[in-house]
């Protein structure tokens, strides 16, 4: 098996990954962050969100070969020394969260839109870029307020 | 109140591994030599197996054993079984067929499990799986419910006309007289979607056997973990109890399809010891959760409502086919009998009911309890038909359900239930204000200036939760009690831990249990913890579904916590040489009548272990006391919900607009929590209004929502912020006057949407979802009569 290397939550880091290896999986069986989830296996779900280069990606659907060289953020990188993001802060504010299964995702993908739309985000903007990750328990009342506070103090 | 007592909207102490990535999930622990399981399933809705061919898959790479139903007769492991016994009418018992871990002879819906592939990895075991050589003898097949007691199709042999059973429940005769004395009569056929209930995290398991020690362990994505530890032992026959750990770690949702003991677990655990003892991890994919989770409702009704001149309920006469799958899951026969038909009376003084369900076999997949379970169905014929005659009767829905409140408790339904407190009025008028009723016909019009069809609807739902007591549930053919388990232990420092047998798989208990303990013991709520989900650590608990943990759970976390309180005053009057009776006990520090005298809960604990200060023949060293509640009565959380629909009169496309719901629940621990419970529940319920809808194919008997991309699961941009309003009656049946708030949301929403997209649209009936395909097709011949 070919080894890639990337920097993961800013470290460098290698590993052998097959051709067909995810990077979901290479994050969670090679590398042990178990924090990013598979919920769907076909791109709807978005528990498995991080940040590759800046961008949220759904890491159930990039090959981990295709990181090879990459900055990968994931939600065990979000807090910086000991600091909780301000997103993470206002996920468990706002009661944002109740089983945890789809959080990670949520929360990377909250720090994603609040990059793209800025600070001052309404409902309709916030539920509309929602829409590539499902939550079950919530009903998403209180995830729509914990981005929109969270983004006021991104 | 203090800042982490009871009523206080304390932040979870559950959040900070979730929101750091540090869950700990079925998936995320992986065992030393662990190996990876994949499971053969079935591509057809009905065949027999007429042979299985696993000499090229043995020699893929990686693969370590393959079994199949051969290998669990030899080993003697029992089949699946149903917890519930039901009669029907002739007084026959329920027609249950075997449900074996892996498939012996015939599959009977498409997903069935066949064989188990064992390798070193995940990839390897999928391989080495789809080189399995089974070989089929499809069979006619039926999927639909409303057709399976008709067809030719025959799924069990113990079932001739795929009739489980043939069930009543109340006074026929009395109900056909009230029906002849009716001045309106209202019918109505309704169908309750199947859905599937889509935890967001997939089951998972993970199996071991420990050659040294004989002992078996199993991780697993339970809701109950002791209660499977029950079934593997006493009916599959794996090993003892004592022989037997199951461990439910954090745990991904739950909605009532991981109360379940599945084949998949089973196996991974019994296949271990095939395997020498190595470890076996199966986690599904999502197209598997879909074929073989546990799916919900799916019941075709035909019901009718007899009316007085004013409007006054006579009757009500129900008749129902409710779906059961290929087989019989672990509760699946309570759901449409005794979490159904008994809330028929709704909110309503009835004088007389009558209902008939029949259990019905399909080949899909196995229904049984979800998030609701039995009630959601019950309150959409209550509500739908409710609303139906009120507008049959040209009377105003507020002012019809007003008419027929029932206002006196406790109140004895004519189907088995005793109300035993309720305002329903007071929630109605809540629900009216917060939902500016009067300003509808304005709002309606400005609607239609925007080429929108607007519309209202409400439910006025009641439903019955922690379920109890068990000499009642027993005698109603359950095969469990229904009580919960605590034990509260105080350490030496005087920090506490509650072991509980209820389970959280979201709800927050691990906040909303230690408030209760800060309430009473004045203990820091960070002095704390709640242990739940080992059976190694925990005493057997029932676990939790049904709206149970606060109600049972924890009045049996308070009953122990009286005898803690009691314990503490002896010892206490011990160390300050006072008597028992002299001794009280406030906001966590004990203090002797009359005198200045006091002592910290803290120090109590450690006198109590060290023990120096009172007679050990009279007062037993330690502090840690445990209780079993089992309730008097189910309790009755009820409420009103009103939901506002806009209807684009292009696209049919349905939004919700304003979405009401005033509920109560009793006391209430942490407010927060129950609203986000109820926030949760509401979405799941405009899910199957307007989105969800498991479709079977019936000419392939295939499932044709088997992903994310053809089955619609609510996402942000489909539910609208909720309006959330509470009364207050106390429950009479716990000390805390708790009902229950887990399912409640999902109970009255479905009939709340459909009330107001049915009035929108101006037609009696639509079929849930009501997709804008659905509305659109229901428009046109409007439009053509307009034309």
């Amino acid at each position: 098996m070919p080894a890639i290397s990337m920097k993961v939550n800013g470290k460098a880091v290698c590993g052998a990954a097959e051709g067909r290896t995810l990077l979901v999986e290479f994050l969670r069986d090679t590398l042990g962050l178990t924090g990013t989830h598979v919920g769907c296996d076909t791109s709807q779900c978005g528990a498995c969100v991080v940040h590759v280069n800046g961008k949220a990606i759904k890491s159930c659907t990039a090959l981990a070969m295709a990181c090879d060289g990459a900055e990968v953020t994931t939600i065990e990188g979000l807090a910086k020394n000991g600091k909780l993001h301000p997103m993470q802060e206002a996920f468990r504010e706002h009661h944002g969260l109740q089983c945890g299964f789809c959080t990670p995702g949520m929360i990377m993908a909250a720090v994603d839109i609040v990059k793209r739309n800025g600070k001052k985000l309404d409902e309709e903007t916030i539920r509309h870029e929602l829409e590539g990750n499902i939550c079950r328990c919530t009903g998403y009342h209180n995830i729509v307020k914990a981005v929109q506070a969270g983004a006021e103090k991104m | 109140m203090t800042e982490t007592g009871i009523g206080a909207r304390v932040k979870r102490k559950e959040d900070q591994r979730f929101i750091t990535g540090k869950g700990r999930y079925t998936d995320d622990i992986n065992l030393k030599g662990q190996t990876y399981a994949y499971f053969v399933r079935s591509p057809h809705a009905h065949a027999t197996i007429k042979s299985i061919n696993t000499a090229k898959a043995a020699k893929m790479p990686g693969v370590v054993g393959i079994f199949t139903s051969k290998d669990v007769a030899e080993d003697k492991i029992g089949g699946l079984i149903c917890g519930w016994m039901i009669h029907s009418k002739d007084g026959s018992p329920m027609k249950a067929g075997p449900h074996p871990i892996l498939a012996q002879g015939k599959v009977r819906y498409v997903g069935d499990h066949v064989a188990v592939v064992v390798a070193e990895t995940k990839d390897q075991a999928k391989a080495a799986a789809a080189a399995v050589n089974v070989s089929y003898g499809v069979l006619p097949h039926v999927v639909d419910v409303g057709k399976s007691m008709t067809s030719k199709v025959q799924i069990h042999d113990a079932a001739p006309d795929n009739r489980v059973f043939n069930w009543s429940i109340g006074d026929q005769a009395a109900t056909d007289a009230a029906f002849k004395t009716a001045a309106h009569v209202t019918k109505i056929d309704l169908v309750n979607n199947r859905l599937i209930p889509n935890a967001m995290e997939p089951r998972a398991a993970i199996g071991s056997y420990d050659t040294g020690s004989d002992h078996y362990t199993l991780y697993t994505t339970s809701q109950n973990p002791h209660v499977a530890r029950l079934v593997i032992s006493a009916f599959h026959g794996l090993a003892p109890e004592h022989k037997l750990r199951v461990i439910a770690p954090d745990v991904g949702g739950g909605f009532g399809s991981k109360i379940f003991i599945y084949a998949e677990e089973v196996v991974c655990v019994w296949a271990s010891k095939r395997i020498g003892g190595r470890p076996i991890k199966w986690t599904a994919e999502r197209t598997e959760s879909f074929q073989s989770d546990a799916h919900g409702r799916d019941h075709v009704t035909h019901a009718e409502l007899a009316m007085d001149r004013s409007g006054k309920i006579l009757g009500f006469r129900v008749k129902t086919k409710a779906a059961m799958g290929a087989y019989l899951s672990t509760f699946a026969s309570c759901v449409p009998t005794y979490l159904y038909a008994t809330l028929l009376s709704g909110q309503y003084a009835i004088p007389s009911i009558y209902a008939e369900v029949d259990a019905i076999y399909t080949n899909t997949a196995p229904v049984d309890a979800y998030r609701g379970a039995g009630r959601p169905e019950a309150t959409y014929v209550v509500e739908r038909i409710v609303e139906t005659a009120a507008r049959e009767m040209k009377l105003d829905p507020a002012e019809f359900r007003r008419r027929n409140f029932i206002r006196s408790f406790p109140h004895q339904t004519p189907v088995i239930m005793c109300y035993d407190a309720g305002d329903y009025e007071a929630a109605l008028n809540k629900a009216l204000e917060l939902a500016d009723y009067k300003g509808f016909p304005a709002r309606k019009a400005a609607s239609a200036r925007n080429g929108k069809l607007r519309g209202i609807g409400f439910s006025a739902y009641i439903e019955a939760c922690g379920i109890a007591p068990s000499a009642a549930v027993g005698s109603l053919g359950a095969g469990v009690g229904l009580w919960e388990s605590a034990e509260v232990r105080v350490n030496p420092v005087g920090t506490v831990e509650i072991l509980t047998g209820s389970h959280s798989h979201g709800q927050g208990h691990e906040t909303t249990f230690a408030q209760l303990v800060c309430e009473r013991l004045g203990v820091d709520i960070n002095n704390v913890s709640i242990v739940h989900g080992d059976t190694d650590k925990v005493q057997f608990g029932m676990g939790t579904y049904g709206s149970r943990s606060g109600a049972v759970g924890m009045t049996a976390i308070s009953k122990a916590l009286d005898k803690i309180e009691a314990k503490a005053k002896k010892v206490a009057a011990a160390v300050m040489e006072a008597s028992a009776d002299d001794v009280e006990f406030k906001n966590g520090t004990f203090t002797v009548k009359g005198t200045d005298k006091k002592m910290a809960f803290g120090e109590v604990a450690l006198a109590a272990y060290v023990a120096h200060k009172f007679n050990s023949a009279e007062i037993e060293p330690g502090l840690k006391e445990g209780a079993f509640h089992d309730p008097s009565n189910f309790v009755f959380p009820a409420g009103v919900h009103i939901c506002e629909v806009e209807v684009d009169a292009d696209t049919g496309v349905t939004e919700v607009v304003n979405y009401v719901a005033v509920d109560d629940f009793g006391t209430i621990i942490n407010p927060m929590i129950v609203e986000g419970q109820v926030h949760g529940g509401i979405a799941q319920g405009i899910g199957q209004a307007l989105t969800e809808g498991c479709v079977y194919d019936t000419e392939s008997g295939q499932l044709l929502t088997g992903s994310y991309m053809d089955y619609c699961m609510p996402r942000a941009d489909n539910v609208p912020s909720f309006k959330l309003g509470f009364t207050m009656t106390k429950c009479p049946s716990n000390p805390l006057g708790m009902k229950g708030c887990g399912e409640a949301g999902a109970i009255a929403s479905p009939a709340a949407v459909m009330n107001a997209v049915t009035d929108a649209l101006g037609v009696r009936d639509l079929p849930m979802p009501a997709s804008p395909q659905t509305v659109w097709k229901a428009m046109q011949p409007m439009k053509k009569a307009a034309e």
